[in-house]
C-alpha cells in the first residue's frame, strides 16, 4: 500500500492522500451556482449593530463597556467565561466604532436561537480603529504563544458548532496530535462560503492552516475537498505551490461529494481511515479538524493582528435577486444583508438560517449573525417545502442506505414512537448526527430526524430524573438516620434523667458549703421580704 | 462385620462423613435461601429505582421503598401520582404486566413543582419542617421558614399541615441540582429498568 502510495504521490503531486469510502450519504442538488457567480463583497457598514456575547446561561458574562460609551473598532467589549465547564474565555470585540445604546438579550441568528445577551451599538461612521500588531513572521512564535494569540483573538469554530478553537488547539499539550484536518468540504446544499473564499483568498487559508498546525503541534496537515469545487481546488493547488519552499506543510486530499462528507466523524473517516466511536473525542485519534473560514480567521488573528470581527457568509435563495457572499461584520441585521441582495419582499416565505437540510427556521428577520452563521436563505414559495403529510413506512429501508452513521432509522422511529429508550440506547440514536440524510430518502415523508430529536430530548430528561431520583433518595435516607439519632439521643437523655437529678443532689451540699452563694441567698430572701414589705406599705396608704 | 464397624477408626471415618454430608446439605439450603433473599432485594431495588423518590407517600405507603417492597409482594403498581405515566410503564415492563392507567384514588399526575413559601405570612411553627421528607425546609421556631428549591421535591406533604396555608405548590421545570452528570457509558446499563 505504501509503495502504491509513493507512486501516487509521484504522478499525482499534491493528491496523495486517498479518500476512504464511507457509509452512507445522499447527493441532493447542490443550489450553489447562484451565490458562486459573484465575488465575496464587503458590506457597507450598517448603521445599527447588535453584537452577540453568547447565551447567559452558558457561561458568565464579563462587560468590559458600559452603556454610553465611545468604543472604537477591534475594541474588546466583553468577554464570555466558560470556566465551569473547563473552556477558557472568549473575548467578543467591536466591528466598528459608535457609541453603545443598550445591552439586552435579543434573538440570534444560529442554529439554537437561543435568546443571547447583545450588545447594541450605534454606528457613527468613522470606522476609527485601534492599531493592530501584526506577527508577520508567525514561526518564530511557540504553539502556546500562538493559541494565546488566537484566543484572544476571540476565534471560534467558523463552521457552525462555535467551539472556541483555542480550547480546541491546545489539546496537544494533553494528547499528540497527528493529523489538522481542514474541513472545506462543505456539502450542504446552499451554503458556498468556503468554496468562495478559498476560490479567492486559498493562499491566506492555506497560511491559516499552517499556523494551526504549527498551534496544534500536528504532525500532518490535511486540507479536505469534495470534488465538484474545481475552482477552489485549482486554487489550492497553486497556494500549496507557492508555498512549496515550506516543505509539507500541507496535503490535500479530495474526498467524493455526497451529503454529509464535511461531518467531522465522516470526514475523518474519509481523509484518515480512521473511525472514531461512540463516546470518542477524535483527539484521542490524534486528530483535530478545523473549518476553513477558522483557517482564516486564525491567520487574521496572527499575520494581521486582528480580531475576529467578522466572518464569510452565504446569502441565497429564490428571493433574492443578487445572491452573494458576504463578509458580514458581526452582529448585522440579517434583514440589512437581504436588503443588499435585494430581496423581493412579496416573494419570500420564509428565512433559514443554515443550509437546507440542517438548517432551522429564522422567526425574525432583526435577528443578528454571529460568529457561527454560515448561511441565510431566503426561501420562496416554491423551494424548501415544508414535508407534505406522513403516510405509514413501507420498510423500504432508503434509510439505512443513506445513513452515514450506519444506523437504522426505520428501527429508532419505530421505537421512538413507544418511547423505548433502551432499544433507542441499544441502536444507537446518541450516534445521530441529525444531518437529515433519512428524511431526504424517505419516500413516506416521516419526520424522521425531528422525532430522533424529541427522543434524545426524552433520553435526558429520564436521565435527569433517575439523577434527581438518586439524589432524592440519598437526601430521605439521610433524613431517616438524623431522625432516628436524635430519637436515640432523646431516649438516653430521658433514661439518664434520674441519674442526673442524683448527681444533682450530690453536687448541692457543696453549694451550700460555699459562702459566697450562701450569703447571695440570706441577701434574696432579704430583699424579697423588703420588696413584700413595701408592696404592703403602698396598699396600707390606699386604703387609708 | 461388627467387630469391624465397632473398630475406632471405622467409627471415626463414619462419623466425619457424617459431619460432612449435614454440613454441605446446610451449606445447600444456605445458599438457596440467600439466592431467594437477593432476588427479592434486587427486584425490590430495581422496582424502587423505577419510582420517582419523591417520598410523598400518595401511594399510602411512608415512602418509596416501602411501597416498592409492597410492590414486590403483589401490590397494584399503579399508585404513584407524581411517577405518571412513565412509572407505570417502567413497572409494567419490570414486572411483566399489562399496562394499566393511574389509580385516581390516589391522585392526579401533574408537572414537576415546587413548594414555595409565602415568607411574609410564615409564623413559624416548623409543622413543615417536620412534614418534609428531604430536609428542604429551612427555619427555625418563631422564625420565618423557607423552601430550598432545589432540594425539593414536589411531594405536596408541607402543605397540608401548615396552620396558616401559606405553602404554594409553583409549576417548576426542572429542579435544579449542582452535582456532576454521570458519562453516556453509565446511561446504557442506568436507564434501562430492566436490564
Amino acid at each position: 500500500m505504501s509503495t502504491l502510495k509513493q507512486l501516487a504521490s509521484k504522478f499525482l503531486g499534491h493528491d496523495s492522500v486517498f479518500a476512504r469510502r464511507t457509509a452512507g450519504g445522499i447527493q441532493p442538488p447542490p443550489f450553489k451556482e447562484h451565490s458562486l457567480r459573484s465575488r465575496i463583497m464587503s458590506t457597507p457598514i450598517p448603521p445599527q449593530l447588535t453584537i452577540p456575547i453568547g447565551p447567559e446561561s452558558s457561561g458568565e458574562i464579563t462587560r468590559l463597556v458600559d452603556i454610553a460609551d465611545q468604543v472604537l473598532k477591534y475594541q474588546k467589549l466583553a468577554v464570555i467565561s466558560f470556566s465551569a465547564k473547563g473552556r477558557s474565555d472568549v473575548p467578543v470585540h467591536a466591528p466598528t466604532s459608535g457609541v453603545i445604546t443598550s445591552i439586552e438579550n435579543s434573538i440570534v441568528a444560529d442554529h439554537s436561537q437561543q435568546q443571547q445577551l447583545c450588545i447594541n451599538l450605534t454606528v457613527d461612521g468613522h470606522d476609527e480603529a485601534l492599531l493592530l500588531k501584526p506577527h508577520t513572521n508567525h514561526s518564530q512564535l511557540s504553539s502556546a504563544d500562538l493559541v494565546a494569540l488566537i484566543r484572544d483573538a476571540g476565534v471560534i469554530g467558523m463552521g457552525g458548532a462555535g467551539f472556541p478553537t483555542a480550547d480546541k488547539l491546545s489539546a496537544y499539550s494533553v494528547l499528540p496530535i497527528e493529523f489538522l484536518i481542514i474541513n472545506a468540504a462543505e456539502c450542504e446544499p446552499y451554503i458556498s462560503a468556503d468554496e468562495a473564499l478559498l476560490r479567492e483568498r486559498a493562499n491566506r487559508v492555506v497560511l491559516g492552516a499552517e499556523i494551526l498546525k504549527r498551534a496544534c503541534a500536528a504532525q500532518r496537515c490535511i486540507i479536505a475537498i469534495e470534488d465538484t469545487k474545481p475552482d477552489a481546488i485549482a486554487a489550492i493547488k497553486q497556494a500549496l505551490l507557492n508555498e512549496a519552499s515550506n516543505q509539507q506543510c500541507c496535503e490535500l486530499v479530495i474526498v467524493p461529494s455526497k451529503y454529509p462528507a464535511g461531518s467531522e466523524k465522516q470526514l475523518i473517516q474519509c481523509a484518515t481511515g480512521i473511525e472514531i466511536a461512540t463516546g470518542q473525542h477524535p483527539t484521542e485519534h490524534g486528530i483535530i479538524m478545523h473549518n476553513v473560514g477558522t483557517a482564516y480567521a486564525a491567520y487574521e488573528a496572527i499575520i494581521e493582528g486582528k480580531p475576529c470581527i467578522s466572518r464569510f457568509t452565504t446569502l441565497c435563495g429564490q428571493a433574492l435577486k443578487t445572491p452573494k457572499n458576504f463578509e458580514v461584520l458581526i452582529g448585522t441585521a440579517v434583514g440589512f444583508l437581504f436588503e443588499l441582495c435585494g430581496i423581493e419582499a412579496n416573494k419570500k416565505q420564509k428565512s433559514i438560517v443554515g443550509g437546507s437540510l440542517m438548517g432551522s427556521e429564522l422567526g425574525n428577520d432583526k435577528a443578528a449573525t454571529c460568529k457561527t452563521t454560515n448561511c441565510l436563505i431566503a426561501a420562496s414559495s416554491n423551494e424548501l417545502q415544508a414535508p407534505k403529510a406522513e403516510r405509514a413506512c413501507i420498510r423500504c429501508g432508503y434509510c439505512a442506505d443513506a445513513c452515514p452513521s450506519k444506523l437504522l432509522p426505520q428501527q429508532l422511529f419505530a421505537f421512538s414512537k413507544t418511547l423505548d429508550t433502551t432499544q433507542l440506547l441499544e441502536h444507537g440514536i446518541l450516534d445521530c448526527i441529525e444531518c437529515g440524510a433519512c428524511d431526504y430518502v424517505c419516500p413516506s415523508q416521516l419526520p424522521l430526524v425531528s422525532t430522533y430529536k424529541e427522543s434524545k430530548k426524552l433520553i435526558e430528561t429520564r436521565r435527569q430524573s433517575l439523577e434527581y431520583s438518586d439524589y432524592w433518595q440519598q437526601r430521605f435516607q439521610f433524613r431517616q438516620y438524623r431522625v432516628k439519632k436524635e430519637k436515640d439521643q432523646a431516649l438516653s437523655r430521658k433514661l439518664d434523667a434520674p441519674l442526673q437529678s442524683m448527681q444533682a443532689a450530690e453536687r448541692a451540699p457543696k453549694n451550700k458549703n460555699n459562702e459566697a452563694d450562701f450569703i447571695s441567698k440570706e441577701q434574696a430572701s432579704r430583699d424579697i421580704a423588703a420588696a413584700v414589705a413595701r408592696v404592703k406599705a403602698r396598699r396600707n396608704e390606699k386604703n387609708k | 462385620m461388627l467387630p469391624l464397624i465397632s473398630h475406632w477408626l471405622t467409627q471415626l471415618v463414619i462419623g466425619a462423613s457424617l459431619l460432612l454430608l449435614t454440613a454441605s446439605v446446610l451449606g445447600k439450603i444456605t445458599r438457596y435461601l440467600t439466592q431467594q433473599l437477593t432476588a427479592q432485594k434486587s427486584l425490590v431495588n430495581r422496582i424502587n429505582r423505577a419510582l420517582p423518590q419523591t417520598q410523598c407517600g400518595q401511594c399510602g405507603h411512608p415512602g418509596c421503598l416501602p411501597y416498592a417492597r409492597s410492590i414486590s409482594l403483589g401490590e397494584a403498581s399503579n399508585k404513584c401520582p407524581p411517577g405518571g405515566q412513565e412509572t407505570i410503564l417502567a413497572l409494567a415492563e419490570l414486572l411483566n404486566e399489562p399496562v394499566r392507567g393511574l389509580d385516581p384514588a390516589h391522585g392526579q399526575f401533574r408537572d414537576f413543582s415546587v413548594a414555595v413559601i409565602r415568607e411574609g405570612e410564615c409564623i413559624g411553627c416548623t409543622k413543615c419542617i417536620q412534614a418534609c421528607p428531604v430536609d428542604a425546609i429551612l427555619g427555625g421556631p418563631k422564625l420565618m421558614h423557607t423552601v430550598i428549591t432545589s432540594e425539593c421535591t414536589g411531594c405536596d406533604l408541607c402543605v397540608e399541615p401548615c396552620p396558616v396555608d401559606c405553602i404554594d405548590m409553583i409549576n417548576h421545570l426542572a429542579p435544579a441540582i449542582s452535582h456532576t452528570t454521570p458519562p453516556y457509558s453509565d446511561l446504557r446499563s442506568s436507564l434501562g429498568a430492566n436490564t
